[in-house]
């Protein structure tokens, strides 16, 4: 805890000079982030009867301290995190304290070397992604060595080596990996007089992990890797990526022999006013992961992008869609357009319209033809590429139109519909259950709609509400929610929100959810107090998931750099 | 060796690695002396080839660097107020805005369409791997900087609230 304090200290008298990053003597620049939350919980005998979710703690508070020095070519970090203990919702593994990300990173000419941590990727991620979301715990950052070298013509390699962070130690396995781009534009000038882009890659990783099992014979190093291409031409975009992966039997795709697969491909053409996108995926038998044993986030080697809208309004957001990494099926078609300012549909400041629709499906599965299916120990199952598999996932279907009527006045109002496979994406239930029992399987259809609107009021102060709705039958029921945002200055926001969940099928817990919270700004700092009650859900950063039990009490976080 | 095996020594070690860097980085801060400019590091044009921020701003013109994502509600916010005051404030003063977006490979396709259904003028760069963000210290989207003509940093705000627009263009007429 002292050593938390000197950084608290240090980061507080840095934020009191409003610039970003500090020249030293020798001319290097130090800059540091500091993130805190801490939570005093209260028993709530209406929200958990039987404080199953209480903790033992009654307070809980983590923390980090991430401190970058770059002076000339070479630029150093490190980050400290506290955990006494994690937030209810967070990765329990973080427990304790330590120096958890440390490296040094010198660039030269073509060259560019890191040794200790780093984050790095593969072109989409489907082979290779080490990334962190600090809000969700998850943090698979490499501990080991990458040289990237830019060489002429257009050419990009990468090497890397290393373990893979899980919690306070590395993962069991060693990964190796390496990677060539070559933007062609680089190379040949005809393309790049014809305003053509083309970038060609490929990427190779191979984990190594010792296997001893009584009864499999399990492969102790697992190669994957993956080509891809991507072409640009005046506002026209194309990405695609194959993978393949060797033989990996593991905790997810419950010890399997069948290789595995995945393709992606994205299409966009964008021009002024107009948006237009289409992805395309495939993924089949995926997981790929630093020890064949993890689970959840843990030991992570790829990131496989989840079709479909990441939706930050509440309600919405609690129909989340993560990626299916044994295996999915799926499409997304979006379109974004602007109608002109000045016309008489645009209005005075043009009116903005969105359609996005995605569909996530099982692939298909077929029992072996020695009629097993999905055991331990074989080839787990037949799958046809072209056939889509019976089980709907997920369906996103929204429609939102905005615009702006005044210097004092703006509104924005979304519709949604929701098919969420509530057996496969929040009980976790596998496609052999269902595939054995269909009746089983449990699909909502779920609409919402969500009105935003902003008032401009006197002296520069603004209010925001919401006004949300999301209906369907069973697991959650029907929602309403209100929220009002006044920002009293440049420096206050205050909020007040309640959600009402009338409809829950079970009586006892058609209950309120309100909150209130004060923010505070200064230059870099930002302090956020809130009270209120937090309800169980699923609460997602950037496609990932993880599920958050229901709480009440008071929570403060603080931010801040120098 | 599983896992809880390697926890106590790693940790004992990591304890001993803190002290010594965390002395250094004292001394460190302890000689800071003035604002520095922004990282070296490289960021993506929509059309996919790489630039750096400090060849995207105007020589001895301020610069604004706007961090947003494409699911972050009040950075759409903030980057449509700017879009409207933009043109004129460009001319005014030669401010560059260079929009960083932090989409990952999940949403870093829809940048693309997505700005062009926005209308905005100004530069939209993607930073997929988060170097950028890192490098800068942004912990949370929305993160403004305001840079002076020497590529200082001057001004910054880790929200938007609306209205803020108003003090981010006071700000750079202050640079003229």
């Amino acid at each position: 805890m002292r050593r938390i304090a000197v950084i608290v200290a240090l980061a507080t008298a840095g934020s009191a000079a409003a610039q970003m990053g500090q020249t030293d003597a020798l001319g290097g620049t130090l800059r540091a982030v500091v993130q805190m939350d801490a939570q005093l919980y209260v028993r709530d005998s209406v929200l958990d009867p039987a404080g199953d979710y209480y903790p033992d703690e009654r307070a809980l508070g983590q923390g980090w301290a991430l401190f970058t020095y770059e002076r000339g070519n070479l630029r150093m970090g490190l980050r400290y995190e506290n955990y006494q203990n994690a937030i209810l919702g967070f990765p329990t593994g973080y427990r304790g304290e330590g120096i958890t990300y440390r490296y040094a990173q010198w660039q030269q000419g073509k060259f560019d070397i890191t040794v200790g941590n780093f984050f790095e990727q593969f072109g989409q991620g489907l082979v290779f992604r080490a990334y962190e979301e600090r809000g969700l715990g998850l943090d698979n950052a490499m501990d080991g060595s990458r040289i990237i070298a830019r060489l002429p013509k257009g050419l990009t390699l990468k090497g890397v080596i290393g373990r893979q962070r899980v919690y306070f130690v590395n993962s069991d396995g060693i990964l190796r990996g390496t990677d060539a781009e070559w933007a062609l534009r680089e190379a040949v000038p005809a393309l790049d007089k014809m305003g053509l882009g083309v970038t060609l890659g490929a990427s190779f990783v191979s984990k190594f992990q010792r296997g001893f099992d009584p009864l499999l014979n399990l492969p102790a190093n697992v190669g994957s890797w993956a080509y891809r291409l991507g072409a640009n031409y005046r506002g026209i975009d194309l990405k695609a990526e194959y993978a393949y992966k060797i033989n990996d039997p593991n905790f997810d795709n419950g010890y399997i022999y069948k290789p595995g697969e995945a393709f992606v491909a994205t299409a966009t053409y964008s021009r002024k006013g107009l948006g237009v996108l289409g992805t395309i995926k495939r993924i089949d038998n995926f997981s790929f992961r630093s020890d064949r044993n993890a689970q959840q986030f843990d030991a992570l080697v790829n990131f496989i992008p989840p079709t479909g809208n990441l939706h930050t309004y509440a309600l919405p957001a609690l129909y989340p869609y993560a990626t299916q990494i044994n295996g999915e099926m799926g499409y997304q078609f979006d379109v974004n357009y602007l109608i002109p300012k000045k016309t008489k549909l645009g209005g005075k400041y043009g009116t903005k319209l969105a359609l996005s629709i995605a569909a996530s499906q099982s692939i298909d599965r077929r029992p072996l033809e020695d009629g097993s299916f999905g055991d331990k120990g074989t080839q787990g199952y037949l799958s046809d590429a072209l056939t889509w598999g019976e089980i709907p996932y997920f369906r996103d279907v929204n429609f939102g139109i905005s615009r702006k009527f005044s210097s004092k006045y703006k509104s924005q109002l979304t519709a949604y519909r929701f098919v969420y496979n509530k057996s496969v994406l929040a009980d976790g239930v596998n496609d052999y259950a269902i595939l054995s029992a269909p009746d089983s399987d449990s699909v909502l259809v779920v609409p919402a709609v969500v009105w935003e609107q902003q008032f401009s009021l006197p002296r520069h102060q603004t209010l925001r509400t919401e006004f949300q709705w999301s209906g369907g039958e069973g697991f959650r029921g029907g929602l309403a929610m209100a929220l009002a945002e006044w920002t009293v200055s440049e420096h206050w926001v205050l909020a007040v929100q309640n959600i009402y969940n009338y409809g829950h099928p079970s009586e006892s817990r058609r209950i309120h959810y309100p909150l209130v919270s004060v923010v505070h700004f200064d230059g870099p700092t930002r302090v956020q107090l809130g009270y209120g009650r937090q309800q169980q859900g699923i609460f997602c950063v950037g496609g990932v998931c993880r599920v958050v039990p229901p709480s009440n009490g008071l929570s403060l976080s603080l931010t801040t750099q120098f | 060796m599983g896992p809880s095996d390697l926890a106590k020594p790693r940790g004992l070690a990591y304890l001993e690695h803190m002290k010594t860097l965390l002395t250094a980085l004292m001394v460190a801060s302890a000689t800071l002396i003035s604002a520095q400019s922004l990282p070296n590091v490289s960021v993506l044009k929509l059309d996919g080839s790489k630039t750096e921020l400090n060849s995207l701003r105007e020589e001895g013109k301020p610069m604004i660097v706007s961090f947003w994502a494409t699911w972050c509600k009040p950075c759409i916010n903030e980057l449509n107020a700017m879009a409207e005051l933009y043109d004129d404030l460009h001319e005014e003063t030669g401010v560059t805005l260079v929009a960083v977006s932090i989409d990952d490979s999940r949403t870093s396709p829809k940048v693309g369409p997505f700005v062009a259904g926005q209308g905005w003028d100004y530069t939209v760069v993607l930073d997929p791997n988060s170097d950028l963000r890192r490098a800068m210290g942004v912990n949370n989207v929305p993160h403004t900087f305001l840079l002076n003509g020497a590529g200082e940093v001057v001004w910054q705000a880790n929200k938007y609230v609306p209205g803020e627009e108003e003090v981010l263009v006071a700000e750079v007429r202050k640079l003229k």
